[in-house]
């Protein structure tokens, strides 16, 4: 077999393989659950992680207040929800349609408050301090109290029910075993939005102008194109993903807090770090690795389940220390 | 006929470091002007200062007697100045194809000419165009390089050591190729290799220390022995 060929099977068999090794410890049922969440895990990391990896690896920010904006995505939607379904009550009703209706006008609700609040960090905040990192650490993180204190203010310091839709409550019985509906509609959102960023960033000229600033933004500006306007736009997009993930992280808890984005946050850095900066589908490698094997150890060892995430960075780091899919910038 | 590019006692910063301490030099419309000197000179920061990636802290540049000083990198490069950077600047994994697309400012027709004769050009960039760039060779990556500032219509072209690294075959490979950009546009270039220089320099400029310390036709320069001794060690 050609060598390339061979090279390329290597990864996709040794995924299939670690996802399998599990069963040597876990009965089939258990682990086709586990298996379950820890996809609709990874894929809600990737929500947040793909938009962390885009503006690190376009435009150099380490943007702490990245969580902040995951749980202004979460509020706004959480109100959508309750406002709409107060009016017309879409959640329990049992039309699909009525649902649906209610799910995406919370998507629009979380990913435009989140976008508009990302545009306005990104001009206020994080463009004065542009290619220094020690003070766009600082003054993201203190962008992140203030958000966060800002939730306080508006919503109370407390925990907030998020409403589910009675459509995605529940669950199907597959072969004896229980899916439930609301990770596997995290599954296939996750999807949707990876095949909708490869499409933007592999068929779109705006795409190959990102790609390419992803490597040398210096270079894309020489040629002429203003990468001040894709920065805005790029961490606009990655704002508005970020809010989409603190929305259905909530719907999948059934419950949401001030400080939940900044306990994400630590899952997105992992991630980025072991997909390798500025890599789309990096990302969405290293969030199912964290979202499965987390899932894994947290049923057999639960003490363990961070320190198996923790332990995957390191491994990825020592054998490749660009990520899996960084590109060496 | 007016000068095209006009530096006037250019003084440029790298952090706390004074690199540019009076760089004046001007290039006139469809001649190859060459700047040379030893390494750490000033010549690739001359370059990164005319784009605009460095601002001066003094001094006036001028492009076609307009001051483009204070303007950013993009919006001279939509003036006409095409920059070739020194280690070319690719996108290593982007195809060969797709980095002569992202320096299109526009993709129309005209653009997709151009790219058609850049590729006539570089027969080369034809062959590999599925392929990525970082598998190139270097001869292949600067003919790339090249070929990426030629896909607009640029006035002016800043190649910044071309040869540098590259084999003597394809060296004058590059000669060649550089002769023939000589119809489509003015050139500045940065070169430590005389033989190359003084056979595609109408003009040179001396750099030593951050400062232009000689200027005149390229012919003078080649026969004058003891300057280039003085300042280029040769």
């Amino acid at each position: 077999m050609n060598p390339e060929r061979v090279k390329r099977l290597v990864g996709p068999l040794l995924g299939l393989a670690l996802l399998l090794l599990p069963l040597l410890a876990i009965e089939p049922r258990p682990w086709l659950t586990l298996t379950v969440a820890g996809l609709a895990m990874g894929m809600l990391i990737f929500l947040v992680a793909a938009g962390l990896t885009l503006i690190f690896g376009l435009m150099d920010v380490l943007n702490f207040a990245h969580g902040a904006l995951f749980s202004w995505g979460a509020y706004a939607g959480f109100t959508v929800m309750l406002l709409v379904d107060r009016r017309w009550g879409w959640a329990a009703s049992p039309s699909v349609l009525a649902n649906a209706g209610l799910v995406l006008l919370a998507v629009a609700g979380a990913a435009v408050v989140a976008l508009t609040l990302g545009v306005v960090l990104e001009r206020v905040v994080v463009r004065p301090v542009y290619g220094q990192h020690l003070f766009q650490i600082l003054i993201t993180l203190g962008a992140t109290i203030v958000l966060e204190e800002l939730i306080r203010i508006v919503w109370g310091p407390n925990d907030q029910v998020m409403s589910v839709p009675a459509a995605l409550q529940g669950s199907w019985d597959v072969a004896d075993v229980v899916v439930l509906r609301l990770p596997v509609a995290a599954i296939g959102l996750g999807l949707a939005v990876y095949v909708g960023m490869r499409w933007l960033l592999d068929r779109t000229r705006v795409g190959l102008i990102v790609r390419a600033g992803v490597e040398n933004n210096e270079m894309v500006q020489v040629m002429g194109h203003d990468v001040r306007r894709y920065f805005t736009g790029v961490f606009a997009a990655g704002s508005a993903l970020a809010g989409l993930g603190g929305l259905m992280w909530g719907m999948f808890n059934q419950s949401i807090r001030p400080s939940m984005g900044g306990e994400q946050l630590i899952f997105a850095f992992i991630v980025v770090i072991i997909g390798g900066l500025g890599s789309v589908t990096g990302s969405l490698v290293g969030a199912l690795l964290v979202g499965l094997s987390y899932n894994y150890v947290a049923y057999l060892v639960p003490k363990a389940a961070i320190g198996v995430t923790m332990a995957i960075m390191v491994l990825v780091l020592l054998a490749r220390p660009t990520g899996l899919f960084g590109s060496g910038k | 006929m007016s000068d095209l590019l006009e530096l006037e006692g250019v003084h440029a910063d790298i952090g706390q470091h004074r690199i540019l301490q009076g760089v004046s030099l001007r290039v006139r419309p469809d001649t190859v002007t060459v700047l040379l000197g030893r390494n750490g000179a000033g010549k690739t920061t001359t370059m990164r200062t005319i784009m605009g990636v460095l601002r001066p802290r003094r001094g006036a540049i001028r492009f076609d007697g307009r001051p483009i000083h204070e303007l950013r990198p993009h919006a001279i490069a939509r003036l006409g100045i095409g920059y070739v950077p020194e280690g070319q600047g690719i996108f290593a994994t982007l195809t060969v194809e797709e980095n002569l697309r992202v320096a299109m400012l526009v993709e129309d027709a005209d653009s997709r000419e151009r790219m058609r004769r850049v590729l006539a050009l570089f027969p080369d960039l034809a062959r590999f165009g599925g392929a990525r760039a970082g598998t190139l060779s270097g001869g292949q990556k600067q003919m790339l390089a090249i070929g990426r500032a030629l896909v607009n219509p640029a006035r002016l072209l800043l190649i910044d050591e071309p040869s540098k690294g590259l084999a003597p075959i394809v060296v004058e490979h590059l000669i060649d190729a550089l002769r023939a950009l000589k119809a489509h546009a003015t050139v500045v270039l940065v070169e430590q290799n005389f033989h190359m220089a003084s056979r595609l320099g109408d003009d040179c400029y001396v750099m030593d220390d951050g400062r232009t310390v000689h200027a005149g036709p390229m012919a003078a320069l080649a026969a004058d022995a003891a300057l280039k001794r003085r300042y280029l060690g040769i």
